[in-house]
């Protein structure tokens, strides 16, 4: 669910700029204009961040952009966050893939609650993975243990479409293969792997990029990343050149990732042609190897969940009921809640328009705005709030560390994600129904607000969801723009920590968690469902 | 899933609706001040819950680190919200100094701090004071195998050995002293050494455990951390002993944490009203009675007994408003560090 798929538009409807007549004879169809003037809007806001960091690197003058770009720092963090990515993506493919294919298409006993507790780990936030390990293996630092947590933290956003792919893919494509004399080995690298690449590649980019921006992980276990760095430069310096320039080789790295996920995406065909459904593949019986099988799955639980849990557990025990102050618990997660739930219904309703439009209305241009809205969200919190605190501080101080600003920068970084649940549920409402209504009478607008808002009712609360969910566990960005006084259980976690004041910090840790896991639950419910279960 | 989504965000929107409200409202606006600090959260805040019980004026805080701060400040200039800056070292008062945006600090809380421990302008003053110390493993090192100066550390021999946090404030005031005691070159080619020699940590907390954990030796930190853990449960420091370089090496630094009242202030009444109480009895006595383990600065204050006492630490003398701070960023950034 968490793939883009790529909307094929008809090429009837590539001239969407025409303006269609407002009378409904006209065969009745909602004027696009507005509701394009409403996505540039939002498609421009997304472009703040990348036009600062431009302005800036003009500003600096190529001189300085030189020596603060080309330095062996900048070589250092480089080779660092390049092997991150490429130790880190395969081994969260070899994971997610085994275990989806385990639980959805083996007898392994209990694939139920296992695929549920492969998705879990999600609402473990990552620094509070990194947390569990550093408190249990006080020595973990460098690449490798970055690699290892961030495996563990981020594998289900693969193990997700993989899943639901394995239960929507036709087995008779499989048994064409075996009948053509295939061993079952073959038959999954030459008949199922190809299939599952769309949902492997939106997989991997999202946790390409998750490893791009995280900042709690990696200072934890002391490896440093861009994010890392900038956050250093930000506290001796504040919004220095050095900041900013490593702001710009970080985007760079982002859009450089997102060119690769095109290349390797491909453009085949996965669709099947011809009458008939799918049925649902068998399950394959695995005999003795249900042991082995089964220990992967334990294996991972263990280690994504049985760690958090354990030194979380450990920390509350010997804290006792004193660290559980509701003046600073309560009152942070009160904040949290309000900054989630503000924040993802302003996202959401940020992506409404463009999610309309892709669906209703694609065109050339409708791709270009929509992949501003992409781009945002692939960009790292650290950069967002750079841009954001150094424009409101410059030219609109009126909005200088406010509640506003912060909802901004929430908004372009989970535009993405509001536009996911979005898409979906808009594309499932029939385009016929508005146009009924509209020869019944009704005005364009009154047409979507009645028929198609209400049909995309589940979609818009699922993206709500999913972005209050980045929210809620959000640092860096909160960090910098918070306004005076706001304390969330993120940043107060990370103060906590930062002290080494682990036992403190527990609660936050713990409050966290359990905010994320109804928010996780419902993006493993949407899964299923849109898998047709 | 069968519970009704619409219901469910109409009641969610309603929840953000009544829970944004208190946020939305500016500090600024109400009746207290905005103090921006850089010190630990645990003492500014004693001092905040202390200063508001004895007067009514309500505090809020905004945490952050020294130069981040400073520089920030700078940045805003006229329309900062700020009403009070508190740091941890003095290069960060020294820098919003120098870009005249500090108000005078009243004569009589001035009158409560001994000269060394303020700005010769009157423009900030001292509220509180820590001693750079080189935290050893007790169980590897021998004290004659301690360094007898920072400048030693430089030596290869030490190589892997030691660390430090330099993306910190507090390692950067220490390298600003360096910088104003012995020269950019020596700066330059000890901060060359370090990138060569020392393991880089986030925080002097985590250097010390580092210590403790026997992953390097010895770290560059200041003197209160080693009290504040042995003080809860020691855990992060059973292993480690703290050496004091004495003899006015650079290594024997003592940094002066900061405040001053804003000149762009509009509460400046009640923002030196806080600056007054912080440096006198009460303000004093938390030092030296809670838990952070640094030491006073006031005429006649106290510091916590457990701690060597400041007037046999041998410090540089070191003119506060000369520390550097845009300089220290520089080499920093040069050598690669940051």
């Amino acid at each position: 669910m968490l793939q883009k798929n790529t909307y094929a538009a008809p090429a009837s409807q590539a001239a969407a700029l025409r303006l269609p007549p407002l009378t409904a004879a006209s065969g009745g169809r909602v004027p696009h204009a507005s509701v394009i003037a409403l996505a540039s809007i939002v498609a421009l806001l997304s472009l703040v961040p990348l036009g600062f960091i431009v302005w800036v690197t003009v500003d600096t003058g190529w001189g300085e952009v030189i020596a603060l770009v080309f330095r062996s720092r900048v070589g250092e963090l480089l080779t660092n966050t390049v092997l991150l990515e490429a130790c880190t993506i395969p081994l969260c493919i070899m994971l997610a893939v085994t275990l989806a294919w385990l639980t959805e298409r083996t007898n392994i006993p209990g694939a139920r609650i296992w695929s549920w507790l492969a998705v879990a780990p999600l609402a473990v936030p990552a620094f509070v993975h990194s947390y569990a390990w550093v408190s249990l293996l006080p020595g973990m630092r460098g690449l490798w243990s970055g690699v290892l947590v961030s495996v563990l933290a981020y594998y289900p956003f693969l193990y997700l479409p993989v899943a639901a792919q394995l239960r929507r893919l036709d087995p008779a494509i499989e048994d064409a293969a075996a009948s053509l004399g295939l061993g079952p080995w073959r038959v999954f690298f030459r008949a199922i792997l190809p299939q599952l690449r769309l949902a492997i590649c939106g997989g991997s980019l999202l946790i390409g990029l998750h490893l791009l921006a995280e900042y709690g992980l990696y200072v934890m276990i002391r490896f440093d990343t861009f994010s890392t760095a900038i956050v250093d430069q930000f506290q001796s310096a504040y919004n220095s050149p050095a900041a900013n320039m490593l702001g710009g080789v970080l985007v760079f790295c982002c859009l450089l990732l997102l060119a690769i996920e095109v290349l390797v995406r491909g453009n085949e065909r996965y669709a099947r042609v011809g009458s008939g459904a799918a049925r649902p593949a068998d399950r394959r019986r695995l005999g003795w190897l249900v042991i082995p099988a089964t220990a992967l799955p334990l294996a991972a639980a263990v280690l994504t969940l049985g760690v958090p849990f354990v030194t979380l557990a450990r920390w509350l025990y010997l804290g006792g009921a004193g660290i559980w102050r509701m003046d600073t618990v309560g009152s942070a997660l009160l904040q949290t809640i309000a900054l989630a739930v503000a924040g993802g219904l302003l996202a959401t309703i940020a992506a409404a328009p463009m999610a309309w439009l892709s669906v209703r209305a694609p065109g050339r241009l409708q791709r270009i705005l929509e992949a501003c809205h992409y781009y945002v969200g692939s960009l790292p919190g650290v950069v967002v709030a750079l841009a954001l605190v150094s424009i409101t501080v410059r030219l609109v101080l009126p909005l200088y560390q406010t509640s506003a600003t912060l909802l901004l920068a929430y908004v372009l970084l989970f535009l993405p994600r509001a536009m996911v649940g979005l898409r979906a549920s808009i594309a499932q409402a029939p385009v016929e129904l508005e146009r009924a209504a509209m020869a019944l009478g009704r005005t364009p607008s009154q047409a979507v607000r009645q028929i198609t808002m209400r049909l995309a009712a589940p979609g818009f609360a699922a993206s709500v969801a999913l972005a209050a969910l980045g929210i809620t566990n959000e640092l860096t960005a909160t960090l910098m723009l918070s306004p005076n006084g706001t304390e969330t259980l993120a940043t107060k976690f990370w103060s906590l920590t930062s002290e080494i004041d682990y036992v403190s910090a527990a609660p936050y840790a713990c409050m966290m968690v359990v905010l994320s896991l109804p928010l996780t639950l419902l993006l493993y419910a949407q899964s299923k469902r849109t898998a047709g279960q | 899933m069968t519970f009704s989504f619409t219901h469910l965000t109409s009641a969610l929107a309603l929840a953000a609706a009544l829970a944004v409200a208190p946020l939305t409202a500016n500090a600024a606006d109400s009746e207290g001040i905005v103090v921006y600090n850089a010190q630990h959260e645990g003492l500014t805040q004693a001092w905040a819950d202390g200063f508001t019980k004895e007067t009514g004026i309500k505090v809020t805080i905004r945490n952050g680190s020294d130069m981040q701060f400073a520089n920030q400040i700078v940045e805003e200039g006229a329309a900062s919200p700020a009403d009070v800056f508190l740091t941890e070292n003095s290069p960060g008062m020294a820098l919003v100094d120098a870009n005249k945006l500090f108000a005078p600090v009243d004569a009589d809380t001035l009158a409560q701090v001994p000269e060394t421990f303020k700005a010769a302008d009157g423009n900030w003053v001292g509220v509180a004071a820590r001693s750079t110390v080189f935290a050893y493993d007790k169980t590897k090192l021998k004290e004659s195998e301690l360094p007898k100066s920072l400048l030693d550390l430089a030596d290869p021999a030490w190589k892997g050995r030691w660390g430090a946090s330099p993306a910190g404030a507090d390692f950067q005031a220490i390298v600003s002293a360096l910088l104003e005691l012995k020269g950019e070159d020596v700066t330059k080619s000890w901060l060359k050494a370090l990138k060569a020699n020392a393991t880089p940590y986030k925080g002097n907390s985590v250097a010390m455990k580092a210590v403790n954990a026997g992953e390097i030796q010895g770290a560059v930190i200041y003197h209160y951390y080693w009290f504040g853990d042995q003080a809860k449960t020691g855990e992060n420091s059973k292993n480690v002993a703290l050496h004091y370089f004495k003899n006015q090496d650079p290594g024997a630094f003592v940094s002066i944490s900061g405040g001053g009242v804003l000149v762009s202030s509009q509460h400046k009444k009640e923002a030196q009203a806080f600056l007054k109480w912080i440096t006198g009895k009460g303000g004093q006595a938390v030092l030296r009675d809670g838990d952070s383990y640094e030491y006073a600065v006031g005429n006649g204050a106290q510091s916590n007994p457990k701690l060597v006492p400041l007037s046999e630490l041998q410090a540089p003398k070191v003119e506060p408003s000369k520390l550097n701070s845009k300089k220290v960023t520089e080499l920093m950034t040069e050598a690669g560090l940051i």
